[in-house]
């Protein structure tokens, strides 16, 4: 194989995973407490800014640049979007589904032309540039940089998916599928809603954060056409293809849909003239259209569905759904 | 099963709980007006009236899913008129549901585990910090569901998803879970409605169990024979007001009682 051919493969699924960050993130919210974030562009949006601003040299043009580590810069992304999720929580977790969904989508757009207006702290149209690649020293040797890049995602998207893993299945997670089952009857037995609501959403939150960070320090640069709502699309149809409310089929529904992606996307540039290909390209989203689709009529619940059983204290024997069962559940989209 | 029921009532008369004088508005629709009711420890006292006369309101008000427009409710001498459900259940009020809410998609066994208290586990920073406190805990939990699920004979199936429960298996299943919180109180809406003849024989052979092991159980039911098997003490409600009360015998001769089922009250 060639040298190409395994950094093309490590850069892919290098991206693939950034994804797949942000769609455990959504997990959290969506798979297990049935909280409708429609606006993850946002979140995610708010922790690649400010780690850039971290990390980033000093400059005139923007807010910071602060020189600092790029692990502070992954940290301070993920806390701040923690931070800003538990103060956007705290206004709107009580809103039922649908407009919970009306008020982050309101935030994402709210978060996106704060990046575009705000040129002082953001740059403006023009984003902030040069934000420190991990191991930049070896961009001359393109299979090394990509392999290491590869592996630091993976340690990245293991280390999130181990404490999730944890926290889901454990009491804790119990009450969150609880309330995405029946509020009134979780209220009933004890269990404060909005307070594991609002968890929920802080963490979540935090994870499309640290995502966010992890994704602009691998492309280097962040700017306002990054964060629309296409990337909350995909993001969502990751989650979907993949299996809400299984961190695994987040995980997998992250790589198969950016898959489909850059597939089509190099589908179009060869069989699309030149002048055609910047309209053509809106076909991308038609083919992950049509993945979310199948999927939705094959396999309902995902291609891995949720795992009955939550707690991991009990029988690991823990048996999935028939795939093929249909939902009946008026949450699914 | 000895019956319990006549027994305990005759330990003492202090009030477990009560509404004092409350009142329900919803808009114009005076759902509950100026109604009181004590329920005394160690008794079961039967919650009956036509349909309309507000008896789920008051249910609701008691259990803390309603705040009450006027009046009080007190439980063991505090008022608790201002305090949500999930407040009520730690001082050891617990209700069920008129129409069972099982969480379908979650196991028999795991909707048991949910009613659990004061779980380590149910805190995020001790499901790193503490994982041996939460392991001990959720096994100690696990047992306790499994002997509830036992006493209301669905340990058969507790590995299954609760959305395929039986109508009378998911009543069985909400009080096995309400169980789990170990309430003092127990409140019961309707809790052998719609249900058949030996599952109903052995809905009121674990009430009595419940009231025989201490506690105190508030129940809405129409069926008057239930009533009449359960019950040492009646209140009839209608139209959002107190009627009548006092043995279940009694209140089914009473006139005022008749008409309100019979008649036109409106």
């Amino acid at each position: 194989m060639s040298v190409e051919l395994v950094s093309y493969g490590a850069f892919f699924l290098t991206i693939a995973l950034t994804y797949a960050i942000m769609c455990l993130g959504l997990n959290v919210q969506w798979g297990q407490t049935g909280l409708f974030n429609v606006g993850v562009a946002g979140f995610v949006a708010i922790g690649a800014y400010v780690s850039a601003i971290l990390t980033t040299p000093a400059t005139e043009s923007h807010l910071g640049g602060y020189g600092m580590p790029i692990v502070i810069g992954w940290l301070g992304g993920a806390l701040a979007a923690a931070l800003i999720s538990f103060l956007i929580g705290a206004l709107t977790i009580r809103l039922r589904a649908d407009y919970l969904a009306i008020a982050t989508f309101g935030v994402a757009v709210v978060v996106q032309l704060c990046a575009l207006n705000l040129e002082p702290v953001t740059g403006g149209p023009f984003g902030i540039g040069f934000i420190p690649r991990p191991f930049a020293g070896l961009a001359g040797s393109p299979l090394a940089f990509s392999l290491l890049n590869l592996g630091v995602l993976i340690a990245v998207v293991a280390a999130v998916y181990l404490s999730l893993e944890r926290l889901v299945r454990s009491p804790w997670g119990r009450v969150l599928r609880a309330i995405r089952e029946d509020e009134t009857a979780a209220f009933a037995l004890g269990k404060n809603a909005v307070r594991f609501r609002l968890q929920a959403f802080a963490i979540g939150g935090g994870v499309m954060g640290l995502a966010g960070a992890v994704h602009a320090h691998f492309i280097g640069f962040v700017a306002p056409d990054n964060y629309v709502p296409i990337l909350t699309f995909q993001v969502w149809a990751m989650l979907i293809v993949g299996g809400s409310g299984n961190n695994r089929g987040a995980i997998l529904g992250a790589v198969l849909v950016w898959g489909v992606w850059t597939a089509s996307a190099a589908a179009i540039s060869v069989l699309f003239p030149p002048e055609q290909q910047a309209r053509a390209a809106a076909l991308q989203i038609v083919m992950v259209g049509l993945a979310l689709c199948a999927v939705l009529l094959l396999r309902p619940r995902g291609l891995l569905g949720e795992v009955r059983v939550v707690s991991r204290y009990l029988d690991p024997s823990a048996r999935r759904f028939p795939a093929q069962e249909i939902a009946t559940d008026a949450r699914k989209p | 099963m000895q019956s319990a029921n006549r027994s305990a009532t005759t330990q003492t008369d202090a009030s477990v709980v009560e509404a004092r004088d409350v009142t329900m508005r919803f808009g114009g629709l005076t759902a509950v007006g100026g109604m009181s009711i004590a329920l005394r420890r160690g008794e079961i006292l039967g919650l009956i009236g036509p349909n309309g006369a507000g008896k789920t309101t008051l249910f609701n008000l008691l259990a803390g899913s309603l705040k009450p427009t006027a009046g009080a409710i007190r439980l063991g001498g505090a008022d608790i008129s201002h305090e949500g459900p999930e407040r009520r259940i730690a001082r050891g009020l617990g209700r069920t549901f008129q129409i069972p809410r099982p969480f379908s998609e979650m196991t028999v066994l795991e909707n048991v585990l949910t009613g659990g208290q004061a779980q380590a586990g149910e805190q995020i920073w001790s499901n790193f910090l503490r994982p041996g406190r939460v392991a001990a805990q959720e096994t100690a939990a696990v047992d306790k569901a499994r002997a509830l699920l036992d006493f209301v004979t669905l340990s058969a199936l507790e590995g299954e998803p609760a959305r395929v429960l039986s109508g009378g298996q998911r009543k069985l299943l909400e009080l096995a879970r309400v169980l789990m919180a170990d309430p003092d109180i127990l409140l019961l809406d309707e809790p052998a409605a719609g249900v058949n003849p030996t599952l109903l024989e052995f809905i009121i052979a674990r009430v009595m169990d419940l009231n025989a092991s201490g506690k105190s159980i508030l129940l809405i039911e129409h069926n008057m024979d239930v009533v009449a098997r359960l019950c040492s003490r009646v209140v009839v409600m209608a139209a959002g007001k107190h009627l009548a009360e006092g043995a279940p015998a009694a209140v089914a001769r009473d006139p005022a009682v008749i008409e309100a089922y019979l008649g036109d009250v409106a």
